[in-house]
């Protein structure tokens, strides 16, 4: 199968700290996995790099069908390009209206001037009830989005992210902070939206990653240390002396 | 999926958001500020020599009609500073060059009048060349010269004159923003930038080589080249106008660009770049294109108050000049519209009142404040206790009294402890 996103030997290192070394991952058109690590594995530098962020010193990520390399390309370029991330904390505009935090996010052209002329059309604002009904905001459309419940918030960058409708979602540690009713609730969230596109969860709580279902990659130090169901890896000798033993 | 969110009780009733509303109906203030502008400009009008009662003298409308070209330039500070998080400390600059722009055209205009009415009485006419020598004599003599510069090479026309005030603040502000923006220069870095670019022109424009008659500027301005038959006190009415309709038409242009989507995006680049730029949007575009276009708006209201000021000079573009820009928006209340104006016209008009000597000093016994010598300390306190108590500014005042009552966690949000306390509640 023809894989969404191949990372192949990349490394990068910040003052001689070796952030990644020699990492190499791929994951398919409709595939959802997760990845965990101790603390400094190289999890939020992995995502740095995918999205533009951070040039690593050496290797390739190419995307897509026809392989293009990721790496010569802006941050922005890169989230047109069908990349979206959700951050650790939750980062929506606090100031805005849910219903402009969504409408902003919507697949619509991005330049400026097209911005500047660009009228909600019926069709825009359906999908922006559609997506609100996904993420359970319906009744709070023009509710302050800095006036929501943490878990809100985190659901509404979610909204946001699928309103990008990206090919690829990158989401950091999306149950911190959540009531075990709002996490149930995002694992359904994270599993509907890997039906149709791929979703790498970064995430440190076993738990969640138990409910996912999915395949798990074990970063640490800066490269993959293993790669399997969460209980093949929980098995691996490697990965109970890095991480689970301690 | 949809229908769901129609179904009874589920829909959001209360103000559920249309696709199609007028721009006007979705910013009521916008047609309370053109109201309150026609109001004010129907008074200065029936108060003025020329048009009313003459409770207004000439040298008061222009005062009027030149705080309405702050109010214009305030609302271009305001677009790039309280919309978008841009500091800029140069848009004075871009301001004082429309001033120049339109301020040749005048002056070469004049000045070619008063060299034809002076050789009038020759027998022979002076040849283009003569004509020309005359006026440069005239214009550069000050600087110890009559040569013409090339910057002057259109000064005789008045459409040429009119495109570089818009052509060369916008180019500038085009060249000197692709270049910052580009190299991610944010924060206090690109005010520091801003503020050297407005240093090195103020002293590059003091010099007599700027070919702008160095500190001596441009004079004369008032004078307008075919309205010489008219008093001063038609001129100013006129003048305060035409300050008039730019400032309503700088409004709601502006008011337009924030209320859509497009100000959404630079809203939310104020507020965290880095997320904006994940949604696919080019923030260094849009920096470039709002710094751009407030640097034309700052530039236009400079071509209307210089005229009415009657002279330019490079000390009107130093530094301090965008710092003031600022400091009023600043204590007008930032990202509001309204607030830019109200702090321009309140500061400006109270600072020409405390510095023209009017207000009275106040005798300690020991000493004399005089307000001409301390209103700049008096400044600098309120601009302080603005933005530490107050800052929304004078504008927050319009959320008091509409009781807006927002919660303010200063962005803060509840925290992922807050969610645990409520999942340990929840068990």
């Amino acid at each position: 199968m023809s894989q969404l996103l191949e990372v192949s030997g990349i490394s990068v290192a910040f003052d001689g700290f070796k952030a990644i070394n020699n990492l190499s991952f791929s994951i398919g058109p409709a595939e959802l996995r997760a990845i965990i690590g101790p603390n400094g594995a190289g999890k939020t530098t992995f995502m740095d790099i995918v999205t533009g962020k951070t040039r690593p010193d050496s290797g390739h990520v190419t995307w897509g069908e026809r392989n293009v390399s990721l790496l010569r390309m802006s941050e922005s370029r890169i989230a047109r390009e069908g990349i979206g991330r959700k951050f650790q904390r939750p980062t929506v505009f606090e100031d805005q209206s849910v219903l402009d935090n969504l409408v902003m996010a919507l697949r619509n052209d991005r330049g400026p001037f097209s911005v500047l002329r660009y009228r909600r059309s019926d069709g825009d604002l359906g999908r922006v009830r559609e997506l609100a009904t996904e993420i359970g905001l319906a009744d709070q459309l023009n509710t302050r989005a800095g006036i929501l419940s943490h878990g809100q918030k985190q659901w509404l960058e979610i909204g946001m992210l699928l309103a990008q409708e990206p090919r690829l979602l990158l989401v950091d540690e999306p149950a911190a902070g959540m009531t075990k009713a709002e996490r149930d609730r995002t694992v359904d969230l994270l599993r509907r939206a890997a039906e149709t596109r791929a979703v790498i969860v970064v995430e440190h709580d076993m738990d969640f990653v138990r409910k996912l279902g999915c395949k798990v990659t074990v970063l640490h130090e800066g490269s993959v240390l293993a790669e399997g169901s969460l209980d093949h890896v929980t098995k691996n000798q490697d990965v109970i002396d890095v991480y689970l033993g301690r | 999926m949809i229908r769901s969110s129609f179904a009874p009780g589920v829909a959001p009733v209360l103000g559920a958001p249309k696709a199609h509303r007028s721009f006007v109906m979705r910013n009521p203030s916008v047609l309370i500020f053109l109201g309150i502008l026609a109001l004010f400009t129907l008074a200065v009008t029936l108060g003025a020599e020329a048009t009313g009662t003459g409770a207004l003298s000439t040298s008061f409308v222009k005062t009027l009609g030149m705080t309405l070209c702050l109010c214009l330039v305030a609302i271009a500070m305001d677009l790039v500073w309280g919309y978008c998080g841009i500091l800029s400390l140069g848009h004075f600059a871009f301001f004082g060059l429309g001033g120049y722009m339109i301020g040749m055209w005048l002056m070469w205009e004049r000045t070619e009048g008063i060299v034809l009415s002076a050789t009038a009485a020759q027998a022979l006419p002076p040849t283009p060349d003569e004509l020309r020598a005359a006026v440069g004599q005239q214009i550069f003599g000050v600087v110890g010269g009559s040569e013409i510069p090339a910057i002057w090479a259109f000064a005789s026309s008045l459409p040429a004159q009119l495109a570089l005030v818009v052509l060369v603040p916008g180019l500038l502000a085009l060249v000197f923003g692709w270049l910052a923006f580009r190299s991610r220069v944010t924060g206090v870095y690109l005010s520091i930038l801003t503020q050297a670019m407005t240093l090195a022109l103020a002293l590059y424009l003091f010099q007599n080589e700027s070919g702008l008659r160095g500190n001596n500027g441009l004079s004369g301005l008032q004078n307008i080249p075919g309205m010489t038959h008219l008093p001063q006190s038609e001129v100013s009415i006129r003048f305060f106008w035409a300050s008039a309709a730019a400032l309503a038409i700088g409004y709601v242009l502006a008011a337009w660009v924030v209320a859509g989507k497009f100000g959404s995006v630079i809203r939310g680049i104020r507020d965290d770049e880095a997320r904006v730029r994940f949604l696919g949007y080019n923030v260094e575009g849009y920096k470039l294109v709002i710094f751009t276009l407030t640097a034309i708006i700052a530039a236009i209201a400079g071509a209307l108050y210089y005229p009415q000021a009657g002279i330019i000079s490079p000390a009107e573009i130093a530094p301090i000049a965008s710092i003031y820009l600022a400091v009023w928006v600043a204590i007008g209340g930032r990202g509001r519209l309204y607030g830019a104006v109200i702090g321009a016209a309140f500061v400006s008009l109270v600072s020409s009142w405390f510095t023209g000597g009017q207000a009275p000093d106040i005798d300690l016994g020991f000493y004399v404040i005089r307000w001409t010598d301390w209103w700049l300390v008096l400044l600098g306190f309120s601009f302080i206790l603005v933005t530490l108590f107050a800052p929304k500014g004078i504008g927050g005042l319009v959320d008091v009294i509409r009781h807006k009552v927002v919660p303010d966690r200063h962005g803060a949000d509840l925290g992922p402890d807050k969610g645990s306390f409520r999942e340990a509640e929840q068990q």
